[in-house]
């Protein structure tokens, strides 16, 4: 589904990700860990195609198709979601109405007509209950005043409602009490299908207890170092990341 | 490729106004210049009574010796009021009885802006009293307000027909010798709405006017005057847009508002005149004097959206004289390009237990200068007077500029003033995280923008919340920098 190859990328003539390759198919969990500073969110971004990176080598391709000219809601209309490390606040916009604009977008990007009301309500019904959201809470502004659980948790909603093939969750689990954690995590779980992939990028092996990897990347001085199963990570959480580095370094 | 800030800067520069275009009917326009002749022959052209034809002399004394404000923090060449000519009317008269009679480009302009008579008609319940280029052309659902006693006509009518309303109310809450151009306007004011609700009666439908300016050269001077009796109810809604054209093009509009003992007047306005070009060549100058006046347990509401204009100069204010009154004022200004606006409004506290309302909501893109300017006097006598201001700006990009002047009077110890005020930026980031989602730039600043001003557009009434949102994205289309 995604291939990363030799990916290089800078952000004001400071290089970050230094050659990356990474294959992803449909079904699995990846896992991307790494030491603060090691390119990880970079990495997400440059996926989703964030403007301020400058990809200066290598490519990403979806489906065999390369992004590289594709704008960020292109890639979202092919199925690219990115669960922000920080979600940003867009006051007076309601999550209903934000999800509902955004719906509407990638089905008139599929030449879709808008999705009948009754068909929304009834999808927000769902997720909603799915993820143990209040219903008060989707009629509040965007991530406005939202305590760094509930934007997270915000953030697997809009997942759940756009139902992307490929879901890249950025330190989802940072600001999450082990609550919300464990509720996050299932509905990452319940929306896990033979046909979708996740990658998820954290610093602790904490979320990987929840959700199981089938692969994990260690991701040090913008390369991926070293891959293996899901031990991986506690071989880490063992060691630490230093281990990593040192071995790097050899 | 996801838009760069060259790519947005071109698109907005190309993106051309949307109603620039000129209807081609012939008119009838008096030279240039101002002089008592030409006062005179204004009054005689519209077969006015003595008594206004004195008043608007008088005017045109006081306004002579009067000088053009500066106060304001706007630029622009101050316009030669010589070479202006003050009277232009579309030839077709008289009135007509049903739209076959209007002359088919005058409808056909109409059709193009989007407000086809027709489609007016069958909105649910708004008559239309059409301005174009100052005498009104065509007025209907005027039977079924009339059933109710509620008058609904142009000025001119209105002084002919109701002298007794027009002699007691017009330049009662704005003087001849207010300001400036609320002189001018009293002395050369070629049309305007007049409207009489009666004691206690609900006006049924929502009353609005479009105001065009249309004839090249000529300034437009609309008057309006809405009289609220005691106990009645009334919303008016008035909009425009006009055609592009190279030289500035004055607009002087005078509103007078009188809300009598627990009468309630909301009135929403949509100002769409053309901002000038991209180079800031052109544009319209709106120098406007709204005012109104509440007694006992009155309310005034006026809800704004300003998007057009090259210079918006507009104080929407309440002088709230009867005890228990209210005045609210929502706004939503947008500037972009070199568009400059001063506006905001005045609340008077006059009466006891009187209450204001102010939310202004300042959007600038491009290298625009939006400010706030508001004043909220508490007089000695007014008693436990309370007002609540919100001053809310959003840049974008890093041309542009937002400034709030707030004034604030209090002689009386009870009064309760609350004042805040927020500034915030449209970011990449909230651009981006749209993006993701698969919302594009042009359409997540819609949305932005929307959220921004959405306890404004609430205000408004339906029909027009729906043209006012249309507005605001067509406005700002591609400015985030």
């Amino acid at each position: 589904m995604l291939k990363i190859n030799d990916l290089h990328a800078r952000v004001e003539d400071k290089d970050i990700l230094k050659g990356i390759n990474l294959e992803v198919n449909a079904g699995e969990v990846h896992a991307i860990m790494g030491p603060n500073g090691s390119g990880k969110s970079t990495l997400a971004s440059v996926i989703a195609g964030k403007e301020e990176f400058e990809v200066t080598q290598g490519s990403v391709v979806l489906d065999g198709e390369d992004l590289e000219d594709e704008a960020p809601e292109d890639r979202a209309h092919k199925g690219i979601f990115l669960s922000f490390q920080y979600p940003v606040e867009i006051p007076g916009v309601s999550v209903t109405n934000f999800m509902k604009t955004a719906i509407n977008e990638s089905r008139k990007a599929r030449g879709l007509e808008e999705m009948p009301a009754k068909e929304m309500l009834k999808l927000i019904r769902e997720k909603s209950e799915m993820l143990e959201i209040d219903r008060k809470f989707l009629s509040r502004s965007l991530n406005e005043g939202f305590s760094g659980g509930e934007k997270k948790r915000n953030e697997i909603f809009q997942m759940a409602m756009l139902e992307p093939r490929l879901a890249i969750l950025d330190e989802t689990d940072s600001g999450l009490d082990i609550d919300a954690l464990r509720i996050v995590a299932n509905g990452v779980n319940k929306l896990k299908s033979k046909d979708n992939a996740v990658v998820v990028i954290t610093h602790y092996q904490r979320l990987l207890e929840y959700i199981v990897p089938d692969f994990v990347h260690v991701l040090h001085n913008g390369k991926i170092v070293k891959s293996g199963g899901k031990e991986l990570a506690l071989e880490l959480e063992e060691k630490g990341y230093d281990w990593i580095k040192n071995e790097a370094v050899v | 490729m996801a838009y760069t800030e060259e790519e947005l800067k071109k698109e907005l520069e190309t993106k051309e106004y949307e109603y620039g275009f000129y209807t081609d009917i012939e008119s009838e326009t008096f030279p240039v210049g101002l002089n008592e002749d030409i006062v005179v022959a204004i009054s005689k052209k519209k077969e006015e009574p003595e008594w206004m034809t004195q008043w608007r002399l008088e005017a045109y004394r006081v306004w002579k010796e009067m000088e053009e404000p500066e106060w304001a923090n706007v630029q622009y060449s101050k316009p030669d009021f010589q070479a202006i000519s003050y009277y232009s009317a579309p030839n077709s008269k008289p009135k007509y009885d049903s739209l076959d009679e209007v002359d088919p480009e005058l409808l056909d302009t109409f059709k193009r802006l989007g407000i086809s008579l027709d489609e007016q008609k069958k909105l649910a319940g708004v008559a239309v009293d059409i301005v174009m280029d100052s005498v009104s052309v065509a007025t209907t659902f005027k039977k079924t307000l009339a059933e109710k006693g509620i008058i609904f006509c142009s000025i001119s009518e209105a002084i002919k027909e109701h002298p007794e309303l027009v002699k007691k109310y017009i330049g009662s809450i704005v003087p001849q010798k207010d300001n400036f151009y609320a002189a001018l306007n009293s002395a050369v004011f070629s049309d305007g709405s007049f409207c009489y609700i009666p004691k206690g009666v609900r006006c049924p439908m929502e009353l609005s006017t479009y105001f065009r300016i249309n004839q090249a050269g000529t300034g437009q001077f609309e008057r309006t005057l809405v009289i609220a009796d005691e106990g009645s109810y009334v919303s008016y809604l008035e909009g425009c847009t006009a055609p592009s054209r190279d030289e500035n093009q004055l607009h002087a509009a005078v509103v007078e508002l009188i809300a009598l003992d627990d009468a309630e007047i909301k009135y929403s306005t949509v100002q769409n005149w053309f901002p000038g070009g991209k180079d800031g060549v052109g544009g319209v100058f709106n120098f406007v004097t709204k005012r109104g006046l509440c007694e006992k347990n009155a309310k005034i509401s006026w809800t704004q959206v300003e998007t057009g204009s090259a210079v918006t100069w507009k104080y929407p204010s309440c002088v709230l004289k009867g005890d228990n009154s209210i005045g609210e004022f929502y706004s939503i200004a947008v500037t972009n390009n070199y568009q400059q606006a001063d506006t905001g409004t005045k609340m008077i506290h006059l009466g006891k237990n009187t209450r204001s309302t102010i939310i202004s909501k300042g959007i600038s893109a491009g290298k625009s200068q939006n400010s706030y300017r508001g004043l909220v006097q508490v007089n000695s006598r007014a008693k436990n007077a309370r007002n609540f201001s919100q001053c809310d700006s959003l840049l974008m990009g890093n041309d542009c500029g937002a400034h709030t002047f707030p004034y604030i009077e209090v002689k009386n110890k009870t009064a309760q003033i609350e004042h805040e005020a927020t500034t915030s930026k449209i970011g990449e980031d909230q651009i981006f995280y749209c993006n993701q989602r698969g919302i594009d730039t042009e359409k997540a600043i819609a949305l932005i923008v929307n959220g921004f001003s959405k306890e404004v557009l609430n205000k408004l009434p339906m029909e027009f919340a729906v043209e006012a949102q249309k507005l605001l994205e067509i406005s700002l289309e591609g400015s985030v920098g």
